[in-house]
């Protein structure tokens, strides 16, 4: 099947039910996308499809057909997405596993509300589990990124929403 | 004070030892020293050690290019050594931060904990027991720098300076990278001069994270992106009740599953190998065995909960004890109760892997452990290889909590089996339900609390007796570390509460039943119990004598106890006793763990039978610090991972199987739930302490206390439900 990954197409042999994840992470060899609890309980895989934030280990990829994916690794070539960059400044990673899904939970809420509110915030990105508990600096960072990006600078490269 | 802190004298290596240890580094500088295995926590403590040899380790490397690479000897897990440990080195190195890389050591004799003799990571140990030995790394690679440099220029190393990675004497001038390589030709010096702590530019102050750009780029490696030539994937088929065993298998199912290549039987269970994790997965989906259940299947923790208050109700052995208790409890008004929490799974992010690549010249491991010793011998016996045969390649580890130090190197030795039985390099893969239902659980505990009040209030007699399993029991480390038959994992926080000096007549007990079900340190290990019984039964100790909950600890607490330092800070950032919003209450609760002193003051409310919490102030004192924004990252970590066990997380046995299985089931802290954490460091020249785990204890205790304040119920168990 075919598969367009940050703006690159992929020609993949492997059955219709195997989840996204896997074809990312071991067909593809995208890694940042990340294996957490294959229920879509946890977020660490979380991907954006055409702009929304989707849950890869429960997503067939015979679904993905002629839609766009984007993954951590097509956020921006060189680490200048606002929430990226949000998230440096805020030392927001501790184990970082997680982070992968969290950020690209965070941008697909920031294209979608620019200025989201705690309670945006919450409600968005509650599905993303963090065991280090980085929480209190992903709600900060959260709003840190909501002012980069309505000063601008960074989406330009980005093949996410 | 810092400068105060004695550090060992640094003994001459052996130009053959320096060169064995540079061999292992690339081109340009790379600094070899010793450090004196008695003086172990010495150089945090007071008094000098002897100073016998161990073999060099090597922690900086300077290449031509000027760039700094520090090697780190522990295993990134979240807690952030990562950067507060080459921020030691830079320190005294005087380099440019900017340029400071660092990568994992590998796994050898040379990068030994100074404390455990063993390369692990864990007790929230590492900035203390490697801070005096990081200085001295380097100062040593500075003064070799300097002393290449007046060789070159022709004059006195005394009349050379060092800044950012420059050596400048007069108008010469020079970087590190252009005097390394003359740098490793020179002696080790003897002795060199470290700083004073008023000289600090990097220890001490706010440095953000070295490894947030791999972390937030998806390029961070941890062991399950790792990928090998001619690498499979493996899931393993594991007993479904602890100790059960396999009696057949049949293979053919799972071998007709499109991409899988081959099953292998294995001592933990049956392997089934794919090309990717979907067809592991399918074929262990599909794969049919028969176990042999053995004594596990009659297992249920609702017995167990039977099994341990029936212990209970007697003197087991006695850890701590002053005074006659029973004769002060003989009569007089008891205060009686008994605190509960269950087994827990650490549930890291990642879940549990492992990568095995068995060559001609021995085996290359990749995986994130906490264990790299353990691991490597663990290995080695079972390959038939000598230990320095087996190469530990610690990736980034996606969270630990203990996890990933087992003293049997479970997830390793399996992988290893896996790799040996198959004949292929392979990495084996955990499940978020094989994590769950894997043991190596923080055990279950009970604690049978009760107290007597003298005329002023106070306690007159303390008994605690405390039911559980023993992590250390059947470990390597049991001999060491088990004395008298008390594992002191199980009475830590209990035995050393520092509020027993203020009761005359006080016992602590200890019962250490066995069951079929794999144990084993969890984030705060034996505190994560006995800080929730000790300071859930001190505030009733409180409510009963009428006093102020603050106050009745400020009275306990011996004057010059580091806990009243940080109960003091978080009361007055608190604002402890000012009105707060209605419908809110807040609850205390002071507890030392690892050598740190931290007291957590909790905001909550109840909206029907949920408990929220608001806000949290946490003080700690853990002695000097090396980077306070480390500090208050674990803190929130710690709280958050303790709120967890506090509101959500248990697991339930039922004929000898775990009820829950994933994150649905088995509930942890989500964002909405995060409380605003206030952290505040108390300025402490005092011994340093640990940072990585004493956050967690203090939270579910002031939590429950504060539940307490507002609805007048007392929740004793973990975790805290209302209905």
């Amino acid at each position: 099947m075919k598969l367009e990954v940050n703006g690159k197409q992929h020609d993949v042999d492997v059955p219709a039910d195997m989840p996204l994840l896997w074809v990312l992470r071991d067909v593809i060899g995208l890694t940042g996308t990340k294996f957490g609890c294959g229920m879509a309980q946890c977020g660490a895989c979380t991907v954006q499809v055409d702009g929304a934030a989707i849950r890869s280990c429960i997503t067939p990829a015979s679904a993905m057909a002629g839609k766009k994916i984007t993954t951590i690794e097509g956020l921006s070539a060189d680490v200048s997405h606002p929430v990226q960059r949000a998230w440096i400044e805020a030392d927001v990673v501790q184990c970082g596993y997680c982070q992968s899904g969290q950020i690209m939970a965070a941008s697909a809420l920031l294209a979608q509300k620019p200025r989201p509110t705690d309670a945006e915030i919450d409600a968005a990105m509650s599905g993303n589990i963090c065991r280090c508990g980085t929480y209190q600096r992903i709600r900060s960072a959260v709003h840190r990124a909501s002012e980069l990006m309505v000063s601008g600078g960074g989406k330009e490269k980005s093949h996410a929403a | 004070m810092l400068r105060d802190i004695p550090v060992p004298r640094s003994p001459a290596l052996s130009r053959r030892d320096f060169l064995k240890a540079a061999a292992t580094a690339s081109a340009g500088l790379v600094v070899a020293f010793c450090l004196p295995m008695a003086a172990r926590r010495a150089f945090a403590q007071e008094g000098n050690a002897p100073a016998p040899m161990i073999p060099p380790n090597a922690f900086v490397r300077i290449a031509p290019d000027n760039s700094v690479t520090i090697l780190l000897k522990h295993s990134e897990m979240g807690q952030g050594i990562w950067t507060s440990l080459p921020m030691v080195v830079a320190d005294e190195l005087d380099c440019d931060w900017s340029r400071v890389h660092v990568e994992h050591a590998p796994a050898a004799p040379a990068y030994a904990h100074t404390a455990f003799g063993m390369q692990m990571t864990g007790g929230s140990t590492s900035t203390w027991e490697s801070y005096g030995q990081l200085r001295q790394a380097g100062a040593t690679a500075r003064a070799l720098l300097i002393a290449a440099a007046a060789q070159k220029w022709n004059v006195q190393p005394v009349d050379c300076r060092t800044h950012n990675g420059f050596v400048v004497s007069g108008k010469h001038k020079a970087s590190y990278g252009e005097l390394a390589d003359a740098a490793a030709k020179l002696p080790i010096p003897n002795e060199v001069a470290l700083k004073d702590a008023r000289d600090f530019t990097i220890i001490g102050k706010p440095m953000r994270r070295l490894d947030s750009k791999a972390k937030v780029s998806g390029t961070a490696e941890f062991g399950i992106d790792v990928k090998r030539p001619g690498m499979l994937i493996a899931l393993v088929a594991r007993p479904p009740v602890f100790g059960a065993k396999v009696k057949s298998f049949d293979a053919a199912k799972a071998k007709a599953v499109a991409g899988v290549v081959d099953v292998v039987q294995v001592p933990s269970g049956v392997a089934v190998l794919g090309k990717h994790f979907w067809a592991a997965k399918q074929g262990r989906d599909a794969l049919v065995v028969e176990w042999d259940p053995g004594a596990g299947a009659a297992l249920s923790t609702a017995r167990l909960l039977e099994d341990y208050r029936k212990l209970a109700q007697k003197t087991g052995v006695v850890a701590k004890a002053a005074g006659n208790v029973d004769a002060v409890l003989e009569g007089a008004k008891v205060i009686e109760a008994e605190y509960g929490v269950p087994f827990l799974a650490h549930a890291p992010m990642e879940p549990l892997n492992c990568t095995v690549e068995i060559g001609a010249d021995g085996c290359d491991i990749y995986t994130g452990t906490q264990f790299q010793t353990m691991d490597q011998r663990t290995a080695a016996a079972i390959l038939g290889l000598k230990p320095e045969q087996v190469r530990i390649h610690t990736t980034f580890l996606g969270g630990g909590f203990g996890r990933r130090a087992t003293p049997t190197s479970d997830f390793v030795a399996e992988a290893v089996q896996v790799a040996k039985a198959s004949g292929k390099t392979v990495k084996v893969v955990w499940t978020r339900e094989d994590d769950i239902h894997g043991g190596y659980y923080r055990p279950m505990w009970l604690s049978r609390m009760r107290a007597t009040l003298g005329a002023d209030g106070k306690p007159a007699a303390w008994a605690h007796t405390i039911v559980g399993q023993s992590i250390l029991a059947g470990t390597p480390f049991a001999a060491m570390l088990i004395k008298d038959g008390i594992d002191g994992t199980s009475v830590e926080g209990a035995v050393d509460a520092a509020y027993l000096a203020a009761i005359p007549a006080h016992r602590v007990d200890l019962h250490s039943p066995t069951s079929p079900v794999t144990v084993l340190w969890w984030r705060s290990v034996g505190h994560s119990h006995t800080a929730f019984a000790v300071e859930g039964f001190l505030d009733e100790l409180a409510h009963e004598a009428k006093q102020d909950p603050v106050a009745y600890r400020r009275a306990l607490l011996p004057a010059d106890a580091r806990e009243r330092k940080a109960l003091d800070l978080a009361v007055e950032k608190f604002g402890w006793g000012k009105p707060l919003p209605a419908g809110h209450a807040a609850g205390v609760a002071v507890h030392a763990s690892f050598e740190s002193y931290v007291a957590q003051i909790a905001e909550v409310s109840v909206e029907g039978d949920a408990i929220k919490v608001h806000r949290v102030v946490c003080a700690i004192d853990c002695g000097p610090v090396v980077n306070p924004l480390t500090v208050e990252a674990q803190m929130q970590s710690g709280i958050a991972f303790g709120l967890s066990a506090a509101l959500h997380s248990e697991l339930t046995l039922k004929d000898g199987r775990i009820e829950q299985s994933n994150f649905h089931n088995y509930p942890v802290l989500r964002l909405a739930e995060m409380p605003k954490i206030d952290v505040h460091i108390v300025p402490s020249t005092d011994k340093m302490g640990g940072c990585g785990e004493p956050g967690t204890p203090p939270i579910a205790p002031a939590v429950a206390n504060a539940v307490f304040a507002l609805t007048g119920k007392r929740l004793r168990r973990l975790p805290l439900r209302l209905a």
